[in-house]
């Protein structure tokens, strides 16, 4: 079983980030789990959701605390939140960041695996928004599997409808572009 | 064939709804019933399902509305959670001393106060002596299947009494997760049109919800009673249609690990699963640990429960509510009385956790099982534990 843990603020859709790739999961007959950390929604603060995947059954409902992979969708957070707390020793750390993961390394002594791309920028660039959430699906995809990357274009589509192209375009650029080093 | 989706528990018990076809949804939002009763209102706008939705000022008036469509012949549905449906409290016992066949979903949340939007189970204990029948979902296929077996208990003319369908708030009802959604020709075939035994019809006007002097009263009260522990019966033919016909075999009260379990953990609802999980793992370091979940709350299925535990010699009871200043928790409460007529009866601790939305882990159930153990061997006097409190 595959654990999951996303950092976002209330708004920039880390909840939908944790549905959407649990939807893809089960739509590969995978099994598959995602919830927000349940709270009034507040605009702007920091919000966990958790993920779960797994080829047999999941029995287990209590929230995410030693994720193999942690995902954070707002570079901002890494100052007021332990992003890396409980994660496991060969976990893997995917943020959404300007810096290289040299500065990443410096400026917060993380010593584990991360996966690091410009999700803003991507975003901006192929949405015009600076929502991150689908794009940093293709970062984690790269970096640590659980899906594969086709099989997002069936929940992004029921989703986005419209503009659900240049969601899966951002995708793949985060996909292309992220940067991972063990 | 159906096969699993990925979809949000609180979307699918609404699909379910529909599937049952109903007339009528009176209903008010409330954290968090809220995405069942919106996705409801937007099938019934979007033309997907041809019902009533009558949008209420209060819960008080969503079950009054649901108890009046029902009674005129209406297949009628509402859902709340918490305070919700504690402002419904005196319609509850309207709806089944009435013998109104509805169905209503409980999203279980805390109580008030302090002011708690999270998931425990005092919202539906503190109903638990309104004659309903109360079922328990342990995941969202459960929370499907509950629901139209539900319709098919309530309106049965032996049983004729409102069905709680009781699910975890958030930490159930607002989880993507695989479900598999019947086919409507197939939940046709299960659940024909509601033919009611009475109605409110004009042109044959009876009275309902009558005057009942102290001549009557007792007897009305009899007959409700019986017909709620009737109900058992009935739910185990319903079960067993559904069996038949969707594949899915419901009991009411599960077995998980049981055998040759000498401690057996017993829980209701969703915390279920994560209790399967601990006991899996404590199964694996060699320990005699299995669990049972109730089901069946309401009537309380003794038979059931006392086959289920003939191998214990101990049991931990995992309640999410509090009967403040009594013995514990209602489960514990029952689950004590009901031994009280053996003369051998395992050990039972008895452990209150998981109030307002305190996470409940794998390794709190291991906790929780390793207690009951230490306990029983020295049999520990104790009326109840509270679990995973700060006392600093």
């Amino acid at each position: 079983m595959t654990e999951v843990r996303f950092h976002g603020r209330g708004g920039q859709g880390a909840v939908t980030s944790a549905e959407l790739i649990a939807l893809a999961a089960i739509d590969e007959g995978q099994f598959a789990q995602a919830f927000p950390s349940f709270g009034p929604e507040r605009r702007g603060a920091p919000v966990v959701a958790f993920l779960r995947v797994s080829k047999d059954q999941i029995r287990i409902r209590s929230k995410v605390y030693q994720p193999d992979i942690v995902v954070v969708l707002d570079p901002t957070l890494m100052d007021i939140v332990d992003v890396s707390s409980g994660l496991k020793p060969k976990g893997i750390l995917v943020i959404n960041t300007a810096k290289t993961w040299e500065q990443i390394r410096k400026d917060y002594g993380f010593k584990g695996r991360l996966a690091v791309v410009d999700a803003d920028r991507i975003a901006m660039e192929e949405m015009k928004v600076p929502i991150t959430n689908t794009t940093m699906l293709g970062a984690l995809i790269r970096a640590a599997g659980i899906t594969r990357l086709e099989s997002m274009d069936r929940p992004l589509d029921a989703r986005f409808g419209k503009i659900a192209e240049r969601n899966k375009k951002a995708m793949q650029r985060a996909f292309d572009e992220t940067i991972i080093k063990e | 064939m159906p096969i699993q989706k990925g979809m949000e528990v609180s979307i699918a018990v609404s699909e379910a709804v529909k599937l049952a076809n109903v007339d009528v949804i009176s209903a008010y939002p409330i954290t968090p019933q809220t995405h069942i009763v919106e996705h409801l209102s937007e099938l019934v706008a979007d033309g997907e399902l041809k019902a009533a939705f009558i949008p209420v000022e209060s819960e008080h008036s969503a079950l009054s509305a649901a108890v009046g469509a029902a009674a005129v012949g209406a297949r009628a549905y509402t859902a709340t959670s918490s305070q919700g449906l504690a402002l419904m409290h005196e319609i509850m016992f309207v709806a089944s001393s009435m013998r109104i066949p509805l169905v209503m979903t409980v999203v279980n949340r805390a109580l008030s106060a302090p002011i708690n939007i999270w998931n425990d189970l005092s919202d539906i204990m503190a109903q638990r002596d309104c004659g309903w029948v109360q079922l328990f979902a342990i995941n969202g296929q459960e929370a499907v299947d509950l629901t139209l077996q539900a319709f098919k208990i309530a309106e049965d003319p032996r049983v004729l009494l409102p069905v709680a369908v009781n699910l975890d708030g958030f930490v159930l009802s607002h989880v993507i997760e695989p479900i598999e959604l019947p086919d409507q020709e197939a939940v046709d075939r299960f659940l024909p049109v509601f033919k009611p035994t009475l109605r409110l019809d004009p042109d044959q006007p009876v009275s309902m919800g009558a005057f009942g002097s102290p001549e009557v009263f007792i007897e009305v009260k009899k007959q409700v009673e019986e017909a709620l522990i009737g109900s058992q019966k009935v739910a185990a033919e319903v079960w067993k249609d559904f069996g038949d016909i969707f594949g899915r075999t419901y009991k009411p009260v599960e077995s998980y690990k049981a055998k040759g379990a000498e401690i057996l953990l017993v829980t209701m609802g969703s915390i279920t699963e994560t209790a399967m999980t601990a006991v899996d793992s404590m199964r694996e370091k060699g320990r005699k640990v299995g669990l049972i979940h109730i089901r069946l709350w309401r009537p309380f299925p003794f038979k059931e429960f006392f086959q289920a535990i003939r191998e214990a010699k101990c049991l931990a009871v995992v309640d999410r509510a509090l009967v403040p200043g009594g013995v514990g928790g209602p489960v514990g409460l029952e689950i004590k009385s009901a031994l009280f007529e053996k003369k051998e009866r395992p050990y039972v601790a008895e452990f209150v956790a998981g109030l307002g939305g305190r996470d409940l882990t794998v390794e709190v159930f291991a906790e929780m099982a390793a207690k009951a153990e230490r306990y029983a061997k020295t049999q520990k006097e104790m009326r109840y534990e509270m679990i995973g409190v700060r006392e600093k």
